[in-house]
């Protein structure tokens, strides 16, 4: 096969549009490659010709999956390519899942190989790793020379149909494909050393990992809303002006609690957000927009649910590790329950 | 986190722009919110209007936490629901 005609999707800021305020931006074109895809090109020795960048606004994407989907298939399609390309996306979870959504799409819909790369805590890992070869980054744009070769690799494995390693060796996200191959010793060996291993406490890989099932049975609902003390919590940063428990714009490590019992309305002069993952202008505005603490109260005084929780909770959701989110989740709910809330609504940007 | 709050016994409905997010991180109720930096706000409206946007959004999740599901269910605004179902 000779040269390889590629299709690339990227956000807003790797298109070279603008950062965060141009999140709201449609797809668009561009003929020829950006900075990534001319990366793309050199990586695999001007075999990949990206023939068309296909640009779209984080927010954009996210908020309109549906509508962007169809528009960037047209665009594949009119310029044939051989292969298509998304990101990396690392760890930015609206960028990861448009990537993984795009890259499927046009997989199924095109029977185009289509490969993306992106980090474990985004969400667009788990979108797409069993139709595609996601390529698993770092946190940041901080991994893109060690990334951009390994999807170069198997991009062209896939396209010369060469074998593909393992998910260890290519280092891509597993796809739950199971390959037959000779083992040197028989199954019982294999167990019982594996078992000695565990015994010593030694390292031991697992042959089949069981599939992690975390569903959460629903809880029993409120039963009487004229009667409820309902809750408001946020991942959206909203904090008293000035920050005063200085939350991190990114990876919090912590939630704060403040009261509200004697607020109606939260004021742009009171009240602020403190997340660094979408445009806070809208938030600073009107930080109801985040937190509708102003609504709430009139359907308190109008009697739809009996009063509002003195406090709320807060954290910043961006890039905060799983297993922080886990346990503020937790902790916050306990700490409702003893406190005699009945119902929780969170809010999320 | 909302996953959490269910886990310890507690209804949570989670208000979010990217409905597929909420769904793969797990949320049991889910309401689809405005959009990413402005979940229950719309910059565009009039004030009084914007409250009324908020009310209604809030009304839609204080009648998820009412509701006795089964699995992941979005609540759609405004449109009062008959059975089970993953759309309600």
């Amino acid at each position: 096969m000779g040269r390889v005609k590629v299709a690339h999707y990227l956000n807003q800021f790797f298109g070279q549009i603008g950062g965060e305020d141009k999140a709201g931006i449609p797809p668009q074109l561009k003929e020829g490659p950006s900075p990534v895809g001319q990366f793309l090109e050199k990586e695999s020795g001007d075999r990949f010709e990206v023939v068309r960048t296909i640009i779209c606004g984080d927010n954009y994407a996210a908020e309109h999956l549906e509508e962007v989907s169809p528009v960037v298939l047209k665009w594949v399609e009119e310029v044939q390519p051989d292969l298509f390309l998304a990101g990396p996306a690392f760890a930015a979870g609206r960028y990861g899942m448009a990537c993984s959504v795009m890259c499927k799409t046009v997989h199924q819909k095109l029977g185009i190989p289509a490969l993306t790369a992106m980090h474990s805590s985004n969400p667009g890992v788990d979108e797409a790793r069993r139709e595609i070869y996601i390529i698993e980054t770092g946190e940041s744009t901080l991994d893109m020379k060690r990334v951009i070769p390994r999807m170069v690799t198997v991009a062209q494995k896939i396209l010369d149909k060469a074998s593909i390693g393992t998910p260890q060796e290519e280092g891509y996200f597993p796809r739950g494909v199971r390959i037959n191959v000779r083992a040197e010793k028989r199954g019982s060996k294999r167990a019982v050393e594996m078992l000695l291993k565990k015994l010593r406490g030694e390292p031991f890989e697992t042959e089949l990992p069981l599939p992690e099932f975390d569903k959460v049975v629903p809880a029993p609902p409120v039963t009487d809303l004229s009667n409820a003390v309902i809750a408001l919590v946020t991942e959206g940063g909203i904090v008293p002006k000035g920050n005063p428990d200085r939350i991190e714009a990114h990876n919090a490590s912590k939630y704060c609690k403040y009261f509200i019992g004697n607020v109606n309305d939260l004021r742009r002069e009171e009240y602020q957000t403190a997340h660094g993952g979408y445009d806070p202008v809208y938030a600073n505005d009107d930080p109801d927009r985040v937190l509708p603490l102003d609504a709430i109260r009139l359907l308190e005084k109008e009697g739809v649910f009996e009063k509002l929780y003195d406090y709320y909770y807060v954290t910043v959701g961006n890039v905060t590790a799983v297993a922080s989110a886990a346990r503020y989740g937790r902790e916050i709910g306990e700490l409702l329950l003893k406190d005699g809330v009945q119902g929780v609504i969170l809010t999320s940007t | 986190m909302v996953k959490e709050i269910e886990r310890v016994g507690l209804p949570a409905v989670q208000i979010c722009a990217i409905v597929p997010i909420a769904l793969t991180v797990g949320a049991n109720r889910i309401v689809r919110a405005v959009a990413i930096p402005h979940p229950t706000g719309n910059p565009k409206l009039e004030r009084k209007e914007e409250v009324e946007l908020r009310k209604s959004l809030l009304r839609t999740a204080l009648r998820s936490l009412t509701e006795r599901i089964q699995e992941q269910t979005v609540f759609k605004q405004e449109e009062f629901s008959s059975g089970a179902g993953k759309e309600k």
